[in-house]
């Protein structure tokens, strides 16, 4: 560790992003990473850099440059065909202290939250989690708060020369919004809420272009101090929130009668081609399973139509919805905050209300 | 044979969250609760030492009122509890709350059989971070994301949940499991353990029990030896009051229903 | 005077508020509609220790005190009033007396399984013509050998269905009037007793009220309960303590109408506005708090005269007569807030004005409370 002086801030350069995989295949976090890494990359005027662990994984690295990777670190080993700790920590801090990136992004999945921090400890630099907006440039970063907070922009100086890495994060639940640096170590550590980043159009042609370099490493048995004795998919067909154009969620209000309640949504989530989501309370309830769980702590989604049943509104669920293209809300409350978010609100019991929905949307779809 | 429980106490974000004005959290103003994933650590170690008869001790980090929680949890069942405590120790990211909490697992010590529970992550932060890291600061193997474990011997297997599915993991004991509140249903105080509870030992440990631990540096704790700063803290926009339709019956709908197809959002 | 609960008493509060809210509120509806005893809660409770809260660990007990006890019985009343009246019969009128007038065998003998719930207990004195006037007694006991033989029925037998420990009370000199009548610790098994008749109520519809029948019964002479003749004071002693039950079961049960009153008031909008913004309503819940807190100070005030070994039967007669009209009171005024809501099933208040109103009638009617007092008055 002596040669590597994690002060010196000059010596690091570099985007990467940990690209995850899981059986072989690149996760949508991946490109989600890349894509937003790239324009980090471009405002450093550095090279963006993927890092791909696995067994056998050389192929699929290429497709990284088709969102903006212009080179992928490709580590093959036997022991690294799964995810363990040890062996996955091992192998990126090594290359990381041979190498220096200046940042390091890794995706906020059950696997990158497990991950991240042991290499952020062991390398001694900072870590910031589950991140969902990442600036270098100033001006930028500045247009961000413009419009995502309330501060008096005003009151604020800026030092327009920083080249830190502004890590922006809900904290408390979504109640505040705290942007985190790390001034003095290197590489800047963070993880990135999955979901969040757009994915930019794949290019081809930079696929094609894209260079694929194996470091060396070291790495054999008695460096991994955990077995994976198996790995058993979900036999349950999960709900694909992130990825649904159209979100119907329930929440306490479909209490009176669950099963009703949900079958209503799942009704009007059909009509309009849609999935059905969740508040926390309706997963801490067992209502619907935990893949189903919209907000703070669940997944963030942002549809073309967002349509909260018997939803109040609490702000861990809002964190994950409000930027939804439009937001229509039915609650027996009207001063639910559900309806400071909404687009379209009805006061009203979702038990009447929804089949009169379902009715009328029907009644347009089958118009058309 | 010991099962050391990482423990934090943190405000109740789950009910109204009140925000001073200049932008940081209003904690007086909010119930200071035990963070929910670390009650479902101690039920694992509490089941562990049912199976066992482990001791069990709860450890924490935070201001002396912390002891209260701490109380709590002896009644729950265990039967010691460690409050690590000084203003040196205050500001520190998450980095710095390891170096110290692993500083204070080796004070307590760590035997070959030992294994540390901690929770998925605090609902104050949702970092998830500081377990994975006490256990690197410690060089000892961890788990995260623990919804189920068996414990033979020095061998521990566990159900390790993933997005899509899980896998099970073995490793050996001395090793760190972060745990899911889906893992079990913690118990209940008892009315005989809350009167006991305040006559089992809890230690303070400060910063001079700690500051001859190598982990225990000027610059590795506290906001100086924190890597992360706050730049800058602000809260989000309400978002613009939308349309309150008049009404909720069919006519209601119906309307709706109107708008949506005249915008084209159906 | 001390009115700050100590820390331990806090932090059971703050269990036995857990427990209530999750363990015993969603069960009742569903315990008062079908009338079931809800065994599953009681199991549930021994475990937690609610089954023994101020008797000694020797014994089994949790080694708390009286005033946790009304507390935990409060803190249940506010969302069960069955569940209240479960621990408070099972604990001042079996555990109490057992205790307090027991032998040293009798008490390792019983208390600890009475305590950790495997047992429950209840209490057999009223009789078809013994209710308020407990004097004349029916019910004798003849000593044969080396057991008693008793012979009589008990009515309205709170716990009696599910109850594998009674204490009884019957004429061992039925010339000697109330020196005459002694106590006994029944067990469910013993030969020639038996539960009869289930009583169908108006309220606390899932504790089980039985009749208890005793043809020939068989009591080992070793579970005679105190002296032979000192049963009236060990009833009038016991029924002292159960009231503090009672009164602590009102209490809960004006206090769990005041929470649900006030949530309900919030919500719903009559005349365009929230019907908490009418005066009428704001003036309502402050008088319903208001009796309610003052029988708080009293039941708490009694429960700290017993804890502390001074006299409290007038204070115990006192806190149950406040308590238990304060309770039928609160409650019928939160079911009038709710309007015709209150009326239905669909929100709990008509079950609590229900469960409210035997607390002025059982363990000594307000009437009998009235001449407690008035007779430590000195008012003859």
């Amino acid at each position: 560790m002596a040669t590597f002086e994690n002060t010196k801030l000059e010596d690091f350069k570099g985007v990467w992003v940990f690209c995850e995989q899981r059986a072989g295949k690149l996760m949508p976090t991946d490109f989600e990473l890349i894509s937003e890494g790239r324009k980090l990359a471009d405002e450093l005027g550095v090279e963006l850099c993927g890092l791909l662990l696995g067994d056998n994984v050389e192929g699929i690295a290429k497709e990284l440059g088709g969102y903006g990777a212009d080179k992928v670190l490709v580590c093959e080993s036997p022991l690294l065909k799964d995810y363990t700790t040890d062996a996955y920590a091992k192998v990126i801090c090594d290359v990381i202290m041979d190498k220096k990136p200046e940042i390091f992004l890794i995706g906020a999945t059950n696997i990158g939250r497990d991950l991240g921090p042991r290499c952020a400890a062991r390398l001694h630099t900072g870590l910031t989690a589950d991140c969902t907006h990442l600036d270098v440039d100033v001006n930028k970063y500045i247009e961000f708060l413009k419009e995502s907070s309330t501060l008096d922009l005003s009151a604020q100086k800026f030092n327009m020369e920083d080249r830190n890495l502004k890590m922006t994060r809900p904290a408390f639940g979504g109640h505040l919004m705290a942007t985190i640096i790390c001034p003095r170590f290197r590489p800047c550590m963070s993880t990135v809420r999955p979901g969040v980043m757009k994915k930019a159009p794949f290019d081809q042609a930079k696929a094609d272009a894209c260079v694929i370099e194996k470091p060396a490493f070291s790495l054999t048995e008695a460096d991994c101090h955990t077995k994976v004795l198996e790995i058993v998919k979900a036999t349950r067909e999960l709900v694909d929130l992130t990825g649904a154009d159209v979100v119907v969620s329930v929440g306490r209000g479909i209490s009176k009668d669950v099963q009703k309640g949900i079958a209503l949504a799942q009704e009007l989530a059909d009509v309009l081609g849609g999935v059905v989501g969740g508040s926390r309370a309706t997963v801490d309830s067992g209502w619907l399973s935990a893949d189903h769980q919209v907000g703070q702590t669940g997944k963030t989604v942002h549809p073309k139509i967002y349509i909260a049943l018997g939803i109040s509104g609490a702000i861990q669920h809002k964190a994950g919805m409000q930027d939804s293209e439009c937001i229509i809300a039915v609650n027996k409350n009207g001063t639910a905050p559900i309806f400071e978010v909404a687009d379209y609100g009805i006061e009203g019991d979702l038990f009447k209300v929804v089949p009169m929905l379902i009715e009328e949307f029907k009644a347009v779809k089958a118009a058309k | 044979m010991k099962a050391i429980v990482c423990v934090k106490q943190v405000p109740d974000t789950s009910g109204k969250v009140a925000v001073n004005p200049d932008g940081t959290l209003n904690r007086a103003s909010m119930a200071a609760i035990i963070n929910p994933d670390d009650k479902s650590a101690l039920e694992a170690a509490l089941t562990l030492k049912d199976a066992t008869g482990c001791e069990v001790v709860v450890v924490t980090m935070g201001p002396p009122p912390a002891e209260g929680m701490l109380r709590e949890l002896m009644a729950m069942g265990a039967d010691r509890a460690v409050l690590i405590s000084g203003r040196e120790f205050g500001g520190s990211d998450t980095f710095a709350t390891s170096q110290i909490i692993a500083a204070g697992i080796k004070k307590i010590g760590l035997d070959d059989d030992d294994v540390i529970f901690c929770g998925r992550q605090a609902i104050d932060g949702d970092t998830a971070q500081v377990g994975p890291q006490i256990a690197e600061k410690l060089e000892i193997p961890q788990i995260s994301y623990v919804a189920g474990l068996e414990k033979k011997g020095n061998t521990l297997v566990c159900r390790r949940e993933l997005e899509d599915g899980y896998m099970m993991v073995e490793t050996q004991t001395p090793c760190l499991l972060t745990c899911l509140k889906e893992m079990n249903t913690p118990r209940y105080m008892t009315v005989s353990g809350i009167m006991e509870c305040y006559d089992k030992p809890l230690e303070v440990y400060d910063y001079n029990a700690l500051k001859d631990d190598p982990l225990i540096e000027a610059d590795t704790i506290g906001l100086k030896g924190s890597p992360t700063n706050i730049f800058k803290s602000f809260t989000p926009p309400q978002k613009g009051v939308g349309m309150m339709m008049e009404g909720a019956d069919k006519a209601t709908c119906e309307k709706l229903a109107g708008i949506l197809a005249a915008k084209h959002i159906i | 005077m001390d009115f700050v609960l100590s820390k331990e008493q806090k932090m059971a509060r703050a269990l036995f508020r857990d427990f209530a809210e999750n363990e015993v509120k969603p069960l009742a509806e569903e315990v008062d509609e079908t009338e079931r005893f809800p065994e599953e809660t009681v199991k549930k409770m021994g475990k937690l220790g609610m089954m023994g809260i101020y008797f000694p660990k020797k014994y089994g007990g949790a080694g708390a005190d009286v005033l946790t006890y009304a507390m935990c019985v409060e803190e249940l009343s506010k969302v069960c009033g069955t569940t209240g009246v479960i621990v408070s019969a099972h604990t001042s009128l079996c555990c109490a007396p057992i205790y307090e007038h027991g032998t040293e065998e009798q008490k390792m003998k019983y208390l600890p399984k009475l305590c950790s719930g495997e047992w429950i207990g209840a209490f057999g004195l009223t009789e078809p013509n013994a209710g308020t006037d407990a004097s004349g007694q029916q019910t004798t006991a003849v000593l044969e050998g080396d057991h008693y033989v008793l012979n009589g029925n008990k009515i309205f037998i709170t716990n009696a269905g599910y109850a594998d420990v009674f204490v009884v009370f019957a004429m061992t000199d039925p010339k000697a009037g109330n020196h005459g009548i002694s106590a006994f610790i029944v067990e469910r098994n013993f030969p020639g007793f038996s539960v009869g008749k289930h009583e169908k109520k108006m309220g606390i519809k899932g504790s089980s009220t039985c009749e208890l029948i005793m043809e020939d019964c068989i009591v080992p002479k070793e579970n005679l309960l105190g002296q032979e003749g000192k049963g009236f004071k060990i009833a009038m002693m016991t029924l002292d303590g159960g009231r503090i039950g009672i009164a602590s079961q009102a209490l809960g049960l004006g206090e769990g109408a005041i929470n649900e009153a006030i949530a309900y008031t919030k919500e719903r909008v009559q005349f365009g506005k929230r019907i908490s913004a009418f005066q009428n309503t704001q003036f309502q819940l402050a008088d319903m708090h208001t009796k309610m807190q003052a029988a708080q100070y009293l039941v708490y005030a009694a429960a700290m005269k017993k804890q502390n070994h001074e006299p409290y039967s007038m204070d115990a007669a006192m806190a149950k007569l406040f308590a238990a009209e304060a309770a039928s009171d609160v409650t019928r005024r939160a079911v009038q807030l709710f309007g015709g809501y209150g009326y239905t099933r669909e929100y709990p208040v008509e079950r609590m004005m229900r469960d409210a109103k035997i607390t002025e009638i059982y363990e000594g009617t307000s009437e009998v409370q009235r001449m407690v007092i008035s007779s430590h008055l000195g008012v003859k």
